[in-house]
């Protein structure tokens, strides 16, 4: 193609930019200037008094993160255990499932299985939070029923001490079917002939999943620990606040919700911008570490060195 | 592969009923519930497997003319509105990034990449929507998630493999862009255009925290913020009849049942399409 100057190209693709324009103009207004609000993390800002004007006061507002804030302190620990019994329960679900899926011989079967398991995913919070509690409830389903056959009740919903254990439940509930798909994917473009090969050789269906399926998915699966690892600061933040009044902050505050009741409700905006700006750098920082290891294990990660 | 034992079909195929059970059955209860009348539910409170003697009464009653049938109006209005132009824009954005080479496209490719990389956090986006005054605006549901970057992507990628020598013939006939674009293109592209609009239209519908976060007039709430103020934290339903109320936990079920109505009306359709389109996504992002 023949290097046209700026002014002919301009002629030539005007309509072409016309056509981006407006979605341009959207990302730059509520996209790159929100980001450039972050600032608020370095200045005392007040509502009515706006973001330009306010005082800056250097990093005061990260103090609180640093002296370690009793508040701050328990959302991150919160944060921190909800992630772990994700990673320890809600990561592996999707991919035994996968396995059992991938392992069916009827196609028909298959394709029921998933297009009922995929359905929770496109429900918002609001109403898995609502199903859950008409199941589990006090006044719910199992309550109900246990109360009928006069076998007592039990509290899951609003009990602080089983409110990490309902999230995971929830998240599971919510995202397994969905979750298959990427290793289903993954799968299905494991190449037959190693099965066939390893079916010669004599192994197990046991060794097959061992020695060949399980070798097949192994970068899809590095890849999503990794993405997973980048997240592990932020759990649940709607699920999380949509049941927070049942069982107070205590056990269930995580660093998104902390950074939102401390700004809304409570009015210390510079603060929680801080908590959120340390949040996200350290998310991002953690998803270059874990590539990094990622690739000293051999494996290929989010993006190549 | 050789075939597996009795046992071990018999095994799957039980983990798999099971796993299916979990997530139909309920569902089917809070159906029975909404459609149990109000003797049932005062006797069995949540405990209600199947309607005795089903009635619509609680439908009735939240159809009224109470919150939950202006939550409704808004919510379907939002989604509507919004779908349509983060539809719009979308496209055109990323048909206007579908020349490589034309001016300019590397940098606004660049500038949505990142966008996709990069969310700006809670609140300073509360504070641009402040500053705009579009706080207890219902153009605040609908700009504050207008485009989604992503779908820029995965929009461009399809229009990328489409035959660009059909596009120069149509140039070479004297079509201009747009011409090219709702002749052309768009005829072409109906697949993945219906996905993305009812990717967005799944969005806006599900929309709960925007709304949390700009709407606080009660009388402009969405479906969200009703289920989570009558449902989820248990206040009381107002009806347009005071006098004669269902129990409460029917209409709790039904306005739940008339939020998840729409989702499993389209959910078919993504159901088909949607796997693709991260496939795409995946693949090509």
């Amino acid at each position: 193609m023949a290097v046209l100057g700026r002014g002919r190209r301009l002629r030539r693709d005007w309509l072409l930019l016309a056509c981006a324009a407006p979605g341009l103009v959207w990302l730059l207004v509520f996209h790159y200037a929100p980001l450039l609000g972050n600032v608020i993390a370095f200045k005392d800002y007040q509502p009515y008094v706006g973001i330009a004007e306010a005082p800056w006061v250097g990093l005061d507002n990260f103090r609180i993160i640093v002296n370690g804030d009793p508040a701050f302190l328990n959302a991150l620990t919160n944060t921190l255990v909800i992630s772990l019994l994700q990673l320890l329960f809600v990561f592996p679900v999707p991919i035994a499932l996968a396995l059992l899926l991938n392992s069916l011989v009827s196609e028909r079967m298959k394709r029921t299985v998933q297009s009922i398991l995929y359905l929770p995913h496109f429900l918002s919070w609001v109403i898995i939070v609502a199903i859950f509690q008409h199941m589990l409830g006090n006044t719910g389903l199992l309550n109900g029923f246990l109360t009928d056959h006069d076998l007592g009740s039990v509290n899951i919903i609003g009990n602080p001490e089983l409110f990490k254990e309902l999230v995971v439940a929830q998240v599971i509930w919510k995202d397994t079917g969905w979750g298959t798909i990427l290793f289903l994917a993954a799968m299905s473009r494991i190449d037959p002939a190693l099965y066939e090969a390893s079916a010669v050789d004599g192994a197990s269906r046991l060794r097959q999943l061992w020695h060949v399926t399980l070798p097949g998915i192994r970068s899809v699966v590095a890849l999503l620990l990794i993405l997973r690892l980048g997240d592990v600061l932020s759990v649940g933040f709607e699920q999380i606040l949509l049941q927070q009044n049942a069982v107070g902050p205590v056990a269930s505050e995580v660093l998104d919700t902390y950074v939102f009741n401390n700004a809304v409700g409570a009015g210390s905006w510079g603060a929680s911008a801080a908590a959120g700006l340390v949040k996200g750098v350290v998310g991002v920082a953690l998803v270059l570490g874990a590539n990094k290891v990622a690739h000293l294990f051999g494996e290929r990660g989010v993006y190549q060195r | 592969m050789t075939t597996a034992l009795p046992a071990t079909r018999a095994a799957k195929g039980l983990i798999l009923t099971v796993c299916c059970l979990v997530v139909v059955f309920p569902f089917l209860a809070v159906i029975s519930t909404s459609l149990a009348d109000e003797r049932q539910v005062a006797e069995a409170g949540g405990y209600v497997l199947w309607p005795q003697r089903p009635s619509f009464y609680a439908y009735e009653a939240i159809f009224e003319g109470g919150v939950v049938t202006r939550a409704l109006l808004v919510s379907v209005g939002v989604t509507v509105v919004g779908a349509t132009l983060s539809l719009l824009c979308t496209t055109l954005l990323a048909y206007g990034l579908s020349r490589p080479g034309s001016l300019a496209s590397r940098p606004i490719l660049m500038v949505v990449l990142f966008s996709v990389l990069f969310s700006p956090g809670i609140i300073p986006m509360y504070l641009t929507v402040k500053q705009l005054g579009l706080l207890d605006s219902y153009w605040a549901l609908i700009l504050s998630a207008l485009v989604n970057g992503f779908n820029v992507i995965v929009m461009r990628a399809f229009f990328l493999e489409l035959p660009q020598e059909l596009l120069d013939a149509a140039k070479i006939d004297g079509a201009s862009e747009l011409t090219i674009l709702f002749r052309i293109v768009l005829p072409l592209s109906k697949a993945v255009v219906a996905v993305i609009g009812l990717f967005y239209a799944v969005a806006y519908w599900n929309n709960f925290f925007s709304a949390l976060l700009y709407i606080t007039d009660n009388s402009k709430y969405p479906l969200s913020l009703i289920l989570r103020t009558y449902v989820v934290d248990n206040a009381t339903i107002g009806t347009g009849d005071a006098t004669q109320v269902p129990p409460q936990q029917s209409l709790q079920m039904a306005t739940l049942v008339v939020s998840i109505l729409p989702i499993l009306l389209v959910y078919p359709f993504l159901q088909k399409h949607f796997a693709k389109g991260i496939m795409i996504g995946a693949v090509k992002g």
